[in-house]
């Protein structure tokens, strides 16, 4: 009897330990999370030699786009052990950093000599470090990125099409250099029949659910002149969030929604806008760089029938950052690994090899290499791009702040309601009440 | 001697307490009828107190209180009501409550109309009515995420089968209107897809009160030459009304917490012209994560519904017993 308790003790050690074990990270395995896109599937590719080199087994967790905010921040929320690195949004960084969910990066540096100015500066402020542009580091930069422009280069080459250009708008059919070149070209295209097909000018952002058309929108009022504050830090943002060039470029961007966005296209971002350009039905459309290199490879309208260009300038010249840091998770059970695997990222011919696979680094070793313009279609944009970024607020309280935006600029651009002042007057007072709460105003 | 029992349970228990063998009967021995089904019970008890007691009286502990999910290590202070003032002071809230008011009252009343007019025909037991029937409950047989995607696609302005019908008939361009886009439409595109999902369930249990009214009262109706349409309005509706009021009941309560269909149709768009009182808690608790402010406008919304429901259930018993 004695025997068979014992068996039975056993054996139910045995089950609650094989049940428990699939939740513990082994030492010798890494789990790393980030968005499901075409990088990600680089990375992995990248991450064969981290294995091949240090034996360490490679777990990947990606989350499609709409869910990646809403999973990965539940996550880290509830304490959870599911990623040791994390490739998280630049708006992340404050609230990660404030509330203790990533690790500070500043002494493994040193210890390491992994220095940030071997990175591109923008990236280093805008995905590594908070206090914004302050020396503490909170990620390493991953994934440059901005929000960039691709084109019907076949399109734009026909004789009729140069001509009819030509003689309305007195200059060559060719890439926007402005916001008003942008929507005469957008103009041009919508409703016209091309390979049997009517077409339209754009395909833009206009996302309501998660961050889709603030990304699009910014696009437009960063080069009209829009700032989050009037003087940096100090959150005085009457006069800079609804000055007259923010009106103004809230209103190009809604007059180019009106004008040329394809039928349907209410709710529409990355994927939406990459369907309307590869099944023929826009002649441009905005989307980040991340995808430039799947594009450019797209049978039906990659190769020599796509051209791309960088965002457009109007009073000043600015692109809407993307891209992300690399951080190691507090809560993980492999730190040293995970470290490892930040060191082992950061020599620059592993970056050298994340640039040939698909992914966008930033480090000074690619960045300043002499053949890197001329490795991509869309490399020269991509550095003019990377100069030239602004990005959203990166507070703690950045999603509630996002929230707000999306609500004020979907109920203006999209629901037609009330008009470009008092959509950023409302955002204002939004955001004011916000601060107010956070106890910073 | 102990008396013989006397009503339908205790002669059920009696023979049950004979069927049970001795040896359960003796494992048992000791504790009383009371104690044992106590033992039953508790384990549905600690259940229902740990998934659904504890987290409705967490959440009003909550909604008096700064507390965000997403900032665990924060202090978190009691406000007193300033959750509660702050929501009812919202107008965004508020015009949230007005789209789910009018949400609600236009696809109960679409329902409840298309549902009892199908359930009449149904009961008139025509040839092939089973077969009728069985296509008739197929929407509500699927789930909501396949009919929202479903949807979506119809809808689509440039190849969506429902412009095109639209188009058919009335000769307007299929690509020239927007049902999920236009602000004058979307609200309608959402109210047609669930009526169309749901409208069987109003059938099915419309039906049910059509098929209990005994045949006799209508027979006896005839024998006093009551015309067609008195014997509906003098037997039929009122027969079938509890039944009616019970489907508008379950509809009402569903509907004002909708959530996945409007989601996938719309995500509350365009702007927030279809964002209705779910998506608006969802958005303020898991997108801004102000977890006090979104438990007060929840405890806010429960009771809303909750006092409508009883006010309501008043009204079905008095209708029963009439």
């Amino acid at each position: 009897m004695r025997k068979m308790t014992k068996a039975l003790m056993g054996m139910s050690s045995a089950l609650v330990l094989s049940t428990a074990i699939p939740g513990m990270a082994k030492a010798d395995e890494l789990t790393l999370c980030w968005a499901a896109w075409d990088p990600a599937n680089a990375l992995v590719e990248l991450s064969k030699d981290f294995t091949a080199a240090t034996g360490t087994t490679m777990k990947f967790e990606f989350v499609p786009w709409p869910n990646f905010a809403d999973r990965i921040l539940n996550e880290l929320n509830s304490g959870g052990k599911l990623c040791d690195l994390l490739i998280g949004d630049s708006q992340w960084i404050g609230g990660s950093a404030e509330n203790g969910y990533y690790v500070k990066l500043n002494d493994f540096f040193d210890k390491e000599g992994i220095k940030m100015s071997d990175f591109a500066e923008a990236a280093v402020n805008a995905y590594s470090t908070w206090p914004k542009g302050t020396p503490n580091y909170w990620a390493l930069p991953a994934m440059g990125d901005a929000n960039g422009w691709f084109y019907r280069k076949d399109w734009f080459a026909k004789p009729e099409l140069q001509a009819e250009f030509k003689e309305k708008y007195g200059r060559d059919l060719g890439p926007p250099r402005s916001w008003d070149e942008l929507k005469q070209v957008a103009e041009f295209f919508t409703g016209r029949e091309i390979d049997g097909q009517k077409v339209y000018g754009a395909a833009i952002f206009t996302e309501r659910a998660s961050e889709g058309i603030t990304m699009g929108a910014t696009s437009a009022l960063y080069p009209y002149g829009f700032k989050y504050e009037q003087t940096g830090g100090k959150y005085d943002m009457d006069g800079a969030v609804n000055s007259a060039d923010a009106v103004a470029g809230l209103e190009a961007y809604k007059a180019l929604y009106k004008c040329c966005q394809p039928p349907g296209y209410t709710d529409s971002y990355m994927g939406e806008g990459l369907d309307a350009f590869k099944s023929g039905q826009v002649a441009m459309a905005m989307n980040w760089f991340a995808f430039f290199p799947g594009l450019h490879k797209d049978e039906k309208v990659g190769g020599d029938k796509i051209g791309f260009f960088v965002n457009p300038k109007q009073k000043v010249a600015a692109s809407t950052l993307g891209g992300q840091g690399m951080s190691v998770v507090a809560n993980t059970d492999n730190m040293d690994g995970a470290l490892a695997y930040i060191k082992w990222f950061a020599q620059p011919d592993v970056q050298k090899k994340w640039w040939a696979l698909g992914g966008y680094a930033v480090h000074n070793a690619v960045l300043n290499d002499p053949s890197f313009k001329a490795s991509q279609p869309f490399a020269a944009d991509f550095l003019v791009a990377m100069n030239q970024v602004q990005d959203f607020w990166q507070e703690p309280s950045y999603a509630i702040l996002l929230q707000a935006m999306q609500k004020r600029l979907h109920d203006y651009v999209v629901a037609d309601q009330g008009t470009a002042q008092e959509a950023l007057d409302s955002l204002v007072n939004d955001w004011k009440e916000i601060f107010e709460d956070e106890g910073k105003l | 001697m102990t008396d013989a029992p006397s009503t339908i349970a205790e002669r059920s228990a009696d023979v049950l307490a004979r069927a049970t063998p001795t040896n359960v009967a003796v494992r048992v021995r000791g504790l009383s009828d009371r104690a044992i089904a106590w033992l039953f019970i508790t384990p549905t008890i600690a259940l229902l107190l740990a998934i659904n007691i504890f987290p409705l009286i967490w959440a009003v502990y909550l909604s008096f209180t700064n507390f965000r999910a997403n900032r665990p290590n924060a202090e978190v202070d009691g406000v007193g009501l300033r959750n509660y003032q702050r929501v009812l002071n919202d107008p965004d809230i508020w015009i949230a409550m007005q789209t789910t008011a009018h949400f609600v009252f236009w696809t109960i009343l679409l329902q409840t109309v298309i549902g009892f007019a199908l359930a009449y025909l149904i009961d008139r037991k025509f040839r092939g009515h089973a077969f009728w029937t069985t296509v008739i409950l197929i929407p509500m047989m699927l789930s909501p995420a396949v009919v929202g995607n479903f949807w979506r696609f119809l809808y689509q302005p440039q190849i969506g089968l429902f412009n095109y019908i639209v188009s058919f008939f009335t000769g307007i361009p299929p690509s020239s209107f927007e049902m999920l886009g236009s602000v004058s439409l979307a609200p309608w595109a959402i109210i047609i897809v669930d009526t169309w999902m749901w409208t069987p369930y109003v059938m099915l249990i419309c039906l049910a009160g059509l098929r209990s009214i005994p045949d006799y009262i209508y027979e006896a109706a005839e024998v006093d030459r009551a015309s067609a349409w008195r014997q509906f309005w003098s037997i039929t509706v009122p027969m079938a009304l509890p039944f009616i009021m019970l489907a508008v009941l379950f509809r009402g309560i569903e509907n004002f917490k909708m959530f996945d269909m409007v989601m996938l149709l719309t995500g509350g768009g365009p702007g927030s012209t279809t964002e209705v009182a779910s998506i608006t808690l969802k958005r303020e608790a898991f997108e801004s994560w102000l977890t006090g402010r979104s438990s007060a406008f929840a405890i806010i919304l429960f009771v809303a519904v909750f006092g409508l429901a009883n006010i309501y259930v008043k009204a079905l018993n008095k209708v029963k017993q009439r």
